[in-house]
């Protein structure tokens, strides 16, 4: 064998180890799961909206409207009248049906618009989640609204009408409602409330984040050191529980984990008020800002045990640490977990996932605080206490599991499994070369 | 009294047995060395003895205590150097003494910090951090650290290894004084010469079995042999 070959062989010898592909393997099946999953909304965002309308103007300027509309939505509701129960029937049907909105032409639309007023069109939205995939079918029909729009103008222009510039450019205004988990927002189309509420929420999944990545890496780099620097056998010779190395570790870093991200936070809370101010929406007279010192409770309660799971989950993964280069490889699971959740929670609402996806954000414990927030604005305290319950049976089995580990000879001796192979191969190796 | 007894001790690593049913006794006071080439089963067997690995059948009393019932009670009598120890990087020598003194009894930790610190013999450097510290340096903060508690049982995985004659001479002696006033000694060593110098008694091991048992100069008689080295030899050809 040649001397480049031999050190191929070694090196390849020395990076094929399951430390080095499973990290890449988990990673490959959640980007897997969440692209199919993707998918799937981007297949539904091209189908046709669903749609109810109602024409109680049925004039020459509405007609137009609802040719646009009948062309390019499915309509599952149509109507001439304005009477409030027609209204009711046809965000009902809507709703049963998964419809986005309910568009209303009222009466004196055309004439409106012919007396060089701007003509009303009212769209009560339902709105079925806050995360960006969610607005999709929402930006359709918004888009099919500015083809009405549109269509109008070229209407008006072509019929040389006299009526002034901004009228003509502009014929329609929207009076927009927006329903949304049994809440009414008068005034507020659902793009608006998406945009108002991942302001709100972004700073919790990028706290989780970023706690769970310094305070885990910390956790994983410490028992790599204590194996590399040979200072884990004494450790454990001395007369300490396995319990209070495993629970002093796991605080220690914790409280390191926290406070490098009061400072992380103390320059992103600035970056994030920019944005706030922008949105000019007031939260609290919409109802949307959390006040009850229970929520911020309960979210506090949240954050914890998520942490305490998250750090367990990293000394887990730290035992399988042999040096401080393999623990830089660990941790790599750890942050793709902080991510994932965080851009899922960002991108898609809980509620709205498909099933597959909902169970693999329940199941990641760091979704749990990056949820709680959104979810306690609508008192959905069912999905953020049985969050708090599972995270915190997670955390007490890893610590188990932790601890239990640390009891056993695993942690000098490594996995006698692979010994045994590398043994084996070993063998298998000299035995051919002396053929 | 017997202080450490261990009885048909076995250890496997999956399927590789690297203990296969030894047997010894240490009386109380004594320096008790085991001796065979790397991957004989020496650190394995010391590993066991300081609670670190289970074991896979046998038993072992330490001071009466069994070992795999009383593990918790063992750890506050015992202490362990291993072979390759290391020390926390960042404390400073003195810090990381008075850090694992913290684990025993409070009253007296002061007391225990001091005589590491005597023990240790590293002047001032002893208040610099430990990475600053040369391998001599750092073996004698451990021989320091591991016998400054008083234990009943000081377990050495070769106390002097990779040191140069001065400091392992000096450790050695250390080793000497500190069994004179009470403490048992369990000690691994390659180191044939040193075995003669320190062991009262000795086990011979190889292959994960005790070959021979017995006082140095007794072994070297029965083989007619001028060193320990010599009687290891022809304890393994038999």
């Amino acid at each position: 064998m040649s001397a480049l070959g031999n050190i191929i062989k070694k090196e390849l010898k020395e990076l094929l180890t399951p430390a080095t592909f499973l990290p890449i393997i988990i990673v490959a099946l959640i980007f897997g799961t969440m692209g199919s999953s993707i998918q799937g909304i981007q297949e539904q965002a091209k189908e046709k909206p669903i749609i109810g309308i109602i024409d109680a103007d049925n004039g020459t300027l509405s007609t137009i409207a609802v040719d646009v509309l009948n062309s390019s939505a499915k309509v599952v509701f149509n109507s001439s009248s304005m009477l409030d129960n027609q209204v009711q029937v046809g965000l009902e049907t809507l709703k049963q049906k998964n419809g986005v909105a309910l568009i209303i032409i009222p009466h004196n639309f055309t004439e409106k618009i012919l007396s060089k007023q701007q003509g009303q069109i009212e769209v009560y939205w339902i709105m079925k989640g806050a995360g960006l995939m969610d607005a999709i079918p929402s930006v359709v029909v918004n888009q099919l609204l500015t083809t009405v729009n549109t269509n109008i103008s070229k209407y008006l222009i072509q019929g040389n009408t006299s009526i002034n510039a901004t009228v003509v450019l502009s014929p329609t205004k929207r009076i927009e409602t927006t329903s949304f988990k049994d809440r009414e927002f008068k005034g507020l189309s659902p793009d608006k409330i998406m945009n108002m509420l991942s302001s709100q929420s972004m700073l919790i999944p990028i706290v989780m984040m970023m706690i769970i990545i310094m305070a885990g890496g910390i956790v994983i780099t410490s028992m790599a050191l204590e194996k590399e620097n040979k200072t884990l056998e004494t450790l454990l010779t001395l007369p300490v529980k396995r319990t209070s190395i495993v629970t002093g570790k796991i605080v220690a870093a914790a409280i390191i984990g926290l406070l490098l991200s009061v400072i992380y936070m103390i320059g992103m809370s600035y970056y994030f008020q920019g944005f706030q101010m922008s949105e000019g929406v007031n939260l609290a007279d919409y109802g949307l800002t959390l006040t009850s010192a229970q929520d911020f409770l309960l979210i506090g309660i949240s954050l914890f045990v998520t942490l305490i799971a998250g750090l367990a989950l990293c000394m887990l993964l730290g035992t399988f640490a042999k040096n401080y280069k393999s623990a830089q490889t660990l941790t790599f699971p750890i942050t793709m977990l902080a991510i994932v959740p965080m851009f899922l929670v960002m991108f898609a609402d809980f509620d709205t996932l498909p099933f597959a996806l909902k169970a693999l954000v329940f199941a990641i414990p760091f979704s749990h605080p990056m949820m709680a927030p959104r979810a306690l604005l609508f008192q959905d305290y069912l999905l953020v206490i049985g969050g708090i319950i599972y995270v915190l049976i997670f955390a007490i089995i890893t610590i188990s599991i932790v601890v239990w580990v640390f009891k056993t000879d695993r942690l000098l001796t490594g996995s006698t499994k692979i010994k045994k192979i590398s043994k084996i191969s070993g063998q298998i190796f000299r035995m051919k070369k002396l053929r | 009294m017997i202080a450490v007894d261990v009885k048909n001790l076995v250890k496997n690593y999956g399927s590789i047995e690297a203990v296969k049913g030894i047997s010894f006794s240490v009386n109380e006071g004594e320096i008790f060395g085991l001796i065979g080439p790397n991957g004989a089963g020496k650190t394995t067997v010391l590993r066991i003895v300081s609670t670190l690995l289970k074991i896979t059948s046998g038993s072992i009393k330490i001071m009466n205590l069994d070992l795999e019932k009383d593990a918790d009670k063992i750890r506050k009598i015992i202490s362990y150097l291993p072979e390759d120890a290391g020390a926390y990087k960042n404390l400073t020598g003195r810090a990381y003494l008075q850090f694992i003194a913290n684990f025993f009894d409070m009253s007296q930790n002061q007391q225990m910090v001091q005589k590491g610190v005597e023990i240790a013999e590293l002047e001032e450097r002893i208040d610099d951090r430990v990475d600053t510290y040369s391998k001599g340096m750092m073996r004698r903060l451990l021989v320091g650290r591991a016998l400054m508690i008083n234990p009943k049982l000081a377990i050495l995985d070769e106390p002097t290894s990779g040191l140069d004659v001065i400091n392992a001479q000096e450790i050695r002696k250390l080793i000497k004084n500190t069994a004179k006033k009470g403490t048992t000694m369990l000690l691994s060593s390659h180191n044939m010469l040193e075995v003669e110098y320190l062991c009262e008694r000795i086990a011979l091991i190889s292959d994960g079995r005790i070959v021979e048992e017995g006082e140095p100069k007794a072994l070297m008689h029965k083989y007619e042999a001028n060193n320990i080295e010599e009687v290891f030899t022809r304890a393994v050809q038999q």
